[in-house]
């Protein structure tokens, strides 16, 4: 189902010129009202005037997380803070916060787009809707929260934690679509069977998942344990929360970015360059509609390629595919790029539960050197010493087969790889370039 | 006929066996027979003990990853060709020795040897059938 038909099923080219009229108006007025942007304009020597085709945006500077440290708390802001309704921020694990703000139209806009999110998701109106994301300076909660209201479903505003209670709330209220991390997703189904819940009795339709890179191997887990059909849904605070991009139920290939709104690029994380569609790069986003926080060719450090094959949902708009990694744990290894979370598919693939890794990389006589640590958990661990070795060897292979580059595999110890803040540390580059 | 064995995944670094020595000593638990099979990386430590349950509590409590491995104790003749009648017939059985090591104690004036087999059903009948006495693992752990 589609909730807008109109904007949703627009031909390319009457989205196009859309897409250019409102990139125009966006890069004129952030030229005029936010003094970083005037600066970075002129420093590239363009002026909003010389936008003629949307090829032109190639020209105006990118934006990044660090330009949005400097600017805080609000100097990114195109409006005084009288017509702004709303903050959010980012967690700010590493360093300060990012804060972005919303007028009562950017409000209104968000909701429109989780509502069609949610309508990609398999809801409407009739739907209760689970949204066990966090509510509060996260974008998450609310974001979802807005969207399931614009469409009429009930929402079950549960945010996150106390699990038990979750349970016994999905077993007596009968919400239809669950919203949550896809971590979350999975600890919530561990939590039910301890309780006795099995989630085939319950009434879920659908499962909306993101604001965690997730796999294809983490997707099948959730769907057999949930009884449910589960949706990547992407989007992040400095475009505007959740609802930049969704999957549709029908293709469940590739997240359609709702294009009226965002334009998308992909470009070389290196030197910058945009990448034809199909290449794998950082995904770039510009807001051509928001008041209080437009951004221009915002850097995700997200990975991905896009691609304008039509789907048979009939949206238009194009569509990204599964986010693979982050920039920030790009690896070069002779040549080929690597993510951490490509070698996380080929364990999980192999049965490995929340598999522990590490990926180290040594140069030695000009030749880089990858090891791939990884824990060895009851599951896998064998008394006897060929079963090791050959699952040593297997990891191996496979990691050859699916990324293309030969690795040395070591099985270590439980929790000998060093974690911060629960979050293993995934990558050592011990490579003096 | 089976004796619970438990095994260890170690990495090779130094202090390590130390460690899990040193974990089952706190925990009074008394090393009945052990090996160390190892490769360039990591090892394996297989253990005899006198109380499984406590020994695999304490270690995976400290982390270790550990694995239970069902194993038999046979009593050989200590004298020349001992061995080599029990390996014979299991040969003869088809029944393939993984890995094997001695017992501390002897059984009256007999060895005592750890087999872990490939099918372990099948060889305490081939080796009951051929007058091969396998030890209990209660009489093993109190020896």
């Amino acid at each position: 189902m589609i909730y807008n038909i109109e904007f949703e099923t627009l031909p390319r080219e009457a989205l196009e010129a859309i897409q250019l009229r409102r990139l125009q108006v966006t890069a004129q007025r952030v030229y005029a009202t936010v003094p970083f942007y005037r600066k970075k304009f002129d420093e590239a020597g363009i002026r909003p005037g010389d936008l003629k085709s949307l090829k032109d945006l190639q020209r105006l500077p990118f934006t990044t997380k660090q330009d949005l440290r400097d600017n805080y708390p609000y100097g990114m802001f195109a409006v005084p803070m009288d017509n702004v309704v709303r903050i959010h921020a980012s967690s700010g694990t590493t360093g300060k916060p990012t804060v972005v703000g919303y007028t009562a139209r950017d409000i209104d806009l968000w909701a429109e787009l989780m509502a069609r999110a949610l309508v990609a998701g398999g809801a409407s109106r009739g739907d209760i809707v689970h949204n066990a994301y966090g509510y509060g300076l996260f974008t998450g909660g609310l974001g979802i929260h807005y969207g399931a209201e614009r469409l009429g479903a009930s929402v079950i505003p549960i945010s996150g934690g106390n699990t038990k209670r979750q349970v016994l709330i999905m077993k007596d209220f009968g919400p239809t679509i669950l919203t949550c991390t896809p971590s979350y997703a999975l600890h919530l189904a561990e939590a039910a069977a301890e309780l006795g819940v099995g989630f085939g009795d319950l009434k879920f339709k659908s499962g909306i998942f993101g604001a965690e890179p997730w796999s294809q191997n983490m997707r099948d887990e959730i769907e057999r344990k949930l009884h449910l059909k589960a949706l990547d849904i992407y989007g992040l605070s400095e475009v505007i929360g959740p609802g930049v991009s969704i999957e549709c139920l029908e293709g469940r290939n590739g997240l359609h970015i709702f294009e009226d709104h965002f334009i998308p690029e992909v470009v070389n994380p290196e030197t910058g360059e945009v990448l034809p569609h199909g290449e794998m790069g950082e995904l770039v986003f510009t807001s051509i509609t928001k008041e209080a926080f437009p951004i221009i060719r915002y850097r995700t450090r997200d990975v991905t390629s896009l691609s304008l094959e039509p789907c048979i949902c009939g949206r238009t708009h194009v569509r990204m595919n599964r986010v693979t990694g982050r920039t920030d744990d790009m690896l070069i290894i002779r040549g080929v790029n690597v993510f951490p979370s490509q070698i996380e598919s080929v364990l999980m693939e192999m049965r490995w539960v929340e598999p522990h890794y590490q990926l180290v990389v040594d140069r030695q006589d000009n030749l880089d050197i990858l090891t791939v640590k990884v824990e060895v958990g009851e599951q896998t661990f064998s008394d006897e010493v060929r079963k090791l070795q050959d699952l040593e060897r297997k990891v191996a292979k496979n990691i050859k087969e699916y990324l293309g580059v030969s690795a040395i595999v070591k099985l270590v110890e439980p929790k000998s790889i060093p974690r911060s803040e629960g979050k293993a540390q995934r990558v050592i580059d011990n490579r003096k370039i | 006929m089976r004796v619970e064995q438990i095994s260890v995944f170690l990495e090779n670094k130094a202090g390590r066996l130390s460690e899990v020595t040193g974990i089952l000593s706190e925990a009074g638990i008394n090393i009945r027979a052990l090996s160390l099979a190892d490769t360039s990386d990591f090892g394996i430590l297989r253990l005899i003990v006198n109380d499984n349950s406590k020994a695999l509590a304490a270690l995976k409590d400290r982390g270790f990853t550990v694995g239970k491995t069902d194993v038999v104790a046979v009593e050989v003749d200590d004298r020349p060709g001992g061995l080599h009648r029990i390996l014979l017939t299991l040969f003869k059985a088809n029944v393939n020795v993984e890995y094997m090591y001695a017992f501390v104690q002897q059984s009256g004036n007999n060895a005592v040897i750890i087999f872990r087999f490939d099918n372990l059903d099948e060889a305490v009948k081939v080796l009951q059938e051929n007058g091969v006495k396998v030890i209990e693992g209660e009489r093993l752990y109190a020896m």
